[in-house]
């Protein structure tokens, strides 16, 4: 299934927020995911199905002032 | 609500540090451009009293530059004296057995046509007692609509009202509201207001917070000097006010007053204490050099050559040819006012005197034409 | 000192830190601890999907400092509630600061979009200090739309100018009924303390330590310029200004003796 993660096509066989996560290796900490532009909270992640075309945007901490 | 403030500040406390200030504190205060309230103390404290020339130097300064050389004219017209308090130092008193007049509304404007033919005044001060059943809000209201043919400014200085009187009749016009709350002393309030509304004194004191909630533009404020002995107190208390409110309702300009109570001839309320020529001037001096913008506002119950020097000095709005009786202009020459009057002269004489000094007379300094909230009522 | 607080939370440290601009997180994370700060910035970046990166918020997260996510890269109010959203979800607090600046050359920040910002996002219940124009009209706004602080700049961010809005932030100062935290353009410590002699609640300093030739002394100097500075301002200062030049030969106040 293609998706979409922060503008790039990606080729995913997760069918979860929470399985592509995981594939993605991201942090433990300091992670947000919107899907369509609208947040996404952690604990809906295991529930929340992924479909084809879908636009995620996963952002994490950076160094700022 | 500033009556939550004041409760944290003790009166006694205050006194004392004032009294305690040094030569240092005093040195210090006038070095700042921007001075708090504890440097307020220390100009109005008995330290400061040497240094009375570089206040006043100080003073002119900062008045010049915030106000250029210029008095605001005002004339203050009672329309009733009526009144169901009874404040010892007061004429209108509820025992003092007096005609009392409310003005018809015929008469009232009789009064507007005979101040326009005194001096070209746009700045009125409308002033009644406390009789909200027979000279209430409707009645206030009616004044306003009555004056706005007449006068650009409306202000009024009557019994507090509630948040959304001040809002009913700021659409009648009213863009100042002036309110003395006489002395912040809370113990010996009920000593000078024993009964009436008037002895509330969290209902007064509060009623800044009302006014500034409803968005009156300018807001008058006012310690009665002769109540208290300890008058330094008493003006620090309404210094402190002064921050308080300009911190809440910033978008109000300020006035101040401190009227001297003077001896009674005529076996009336002797005052407390008697301020001093030189101790007045040094009081303007400080409010000025503590905030450079406040209105610092002399009335006629200042004799003239004082009124004349403050004004290059420091002040910045006076009233002229003041009756402090209701109809005193036209209606009833006669009748009994309500404090006696030092400076009688005409205001045509007042602003020759002013113009002399070197200061320019405005009558006319605000003028409401961009005010949508009074344009849509009138 | 008095402690400072900031929607019911004390802070001893009134220096916060940015975290931008290090050479590294290992000395970030020295300088943070150098300095003493109790607030953090952190910002938020899209993921790279090749990007193995060293996770920077294991350098910076413990128990006594607050981190203070930013808003960094949104150009308008409804990009900053989204962002808004997505920090209070990734670090698991609902402290925010705004910061809205559409202009990529200067980073001057949005005025109306960031009172906007502000209206909402105090709505929906987060503690918000809007980085802002050194505006003290804008200030009281902010402050009436529940902002938890202001925070104006002293200069263009990243300038290192030194407080060049000094008579602005004077006056927002003495109106303020919130904390007043002055961010940008602090370039020295002498910058630091002149903001805290002046009464400022707080200083955020980021660029004058992460590009110093040894920031680490850098972030202690700065902890030691804003506790100066404090207490100096708690002290109370003494002469400022010379206002006892010579008596005019004719007294002001002669009339008084007549």
């Amino acid at each position: 299934m293609k998706i979409k993660v922060n503008n790039k096509e990606v080729e995913t066989a997760a069918s979860s927020v929470a399985a592509l996560v995981e594939e993605l290796s991201l942090p433990a900490q300091g992670v947000a995911v919107a899907v369509d532009n609208r947040l996404v909270s952690r604990a809906d992640w295991k529930d929340y199905a992924l479909k084809e075309g879908m636009s995620l945007v996963v952002i994490k901490a950076a160094c700022g002032g | 609500m500033f009556s939550e403030e004041l409760e944290k500040i003790s009166w006694d406390e205050t006194t004392e540090r004032i009294l305690a200030k040094t030569d240092a504190d005093v040195r210090r205060a006038l070095s700042k451009e921007h001075c708090d309230v504890e440097d307020f103390m220390a100009l109005v404290s008995p330290a400061a009293e040497p240094y009375l020339e570089t206040m006043a130097r100080l003073s002119r300064k900062y008045t010049e530059e915030r106000f250029g050389k210029t008095v605001s004219m005002f004339i203050p017209l009672y329309i009733t004296n009526s009144c169901t308090n009874s404040c010892v130092y007061c004429g209108f008193h509820i025992s003092n057995p007096m005609r009392r007049t409310i003005l018809t509304e015929e008469e009232i404007e009789n009064e507007y046509k005979a101040i326009k033919k005194l001096a070209p005044f746009e700045n009125l001060l409308i002033v009644t007692g406390e009789n909200p059943a027979k000279a209430g809000v409707p009645y206030l209201a009616r004044a306003l609509d009555l004056a706005k043919p007449y006068f650009s400014n409306l202000k009024i200085e009557v019994m507090p009202l509630k948040t959304e009187e001040y809002e009913e009749l700021t659409r009648h016009g009213m863009n100042g509201v002036i309110c003395f709350q006489e002395t912040y002393n809370k113990a010996h309030y009920n000593i000078y207001h024993p009964r009436g509304m008037k002895s509330k004194f969290e209902w007064r004191l509060n009623g800044f917070d009302r006014m500034g909630q409803a968005g009156v533009h300018s807001i008058g404020m006012g310690v009665l000097i002769g109540l208290e002995k300890e008058w330094r107190t008493d003006i620090t208390m309404m210094a402190y006010h002064l921050r308080y409110l300009q911190k809440h309702y910033w978008r109000t300009k300020y006035s101040v007053n401190f009227p001297r109570m003077r001896p009674s001839e005529n076996g009336g309320f002797q005052p407390n204490v008697v301020m001093t020529d030189r101790e007045l001037a040094q009081v303007t001096f400080a409010m000025r050099i503590f905030d450079h913008d406040v209105d610092i506002s002399y009335s006629t119950r200042e004799p003239a050559a004082i009124r004349d020097h403050m004004a290059t000095l420091g002040v910045t709005t006076m009233s002229a040819e003041s009756k402090t009786e209701p109809g005193g202009y036209y209606t009833y020459p006669q009748a009994l006012e309500q404090f006696h009057v030092s400076d009688e002269r005409t205001a045509v004489e007042v602003e020759k005197a002013l113009k002399r000094a070197g200061r320019e007379p405005v009558w006319k300094d605000w003028d409401a034409s961009f005010d949508l909230k009074a344009c849509r009522h009138a | 000192m008095e402690k400072l607080v900031i929607a019911g939370r004390e802070f001893t440290s009134r220096l916060f830190l940015g975290t931008g601009k290090f050479n590294s997180n290992d000395l970030m994370a020295q300088a943070i601890k150098a300095s003493g700060t109790e607030m953090v910035t952190v910002a938020m970046k899209r993921i790279e999907l090749e990007d193995k990166e060293d996770d920077m918020l294991r350098h910076i997260t413990a128990p006594d400092i607050q981190l203070l996510p930013n808003t960094s890269g949104v150009r308008n109010a409804e990009e900053a509630v989204f962002a808004a959203q997505m920090a209070r979800e990734a670090f698991g607090t609902n402290w925010l600061k705004l910061e809205i600046h559409p202009d990529p050359r200067y980073l001057l920040p949005d005025s109306t979009e960031t009172l906007k910002a502000t209206e909402q996002l105090v709505k929906m219940g987060f503690v918000v200090l809007p980085y802002c124009q050194a505006d003290p009209t804008l200030c009281k706004h902010l402050e009436e739309a529940g902002a938890a602080t202001v925070m104006p700049l002293g200069a263009p961010i990243g300038t290192n100018k030194g407080l060049q809005t000094r008579d602005f932030l004077r006056i927002i100062i003495e109106q303020s009924n919130v904390p007043v935290v002055v961010d940008a353009g602090i370039g020295a410590p002498s910058h630091a303390a002149e903001a805290m002699e002046m009464g400022a609640s707080a200083c955020l300093v980021n660029t004058a330590i992460a590009v110093a030739g040894d920031p680490v002394a850098m972030a202690e100097a700065f902890k030691q310029a804003v506790e100066a500075g404090r207490r100096a301002y708690e002290a109370g200062l003494g002469l400022q200004a010379d206002n006892f030049v010579a008596e005019a030969s004719s007294p002001l106040t002669a009339f008084l003796d007549e």
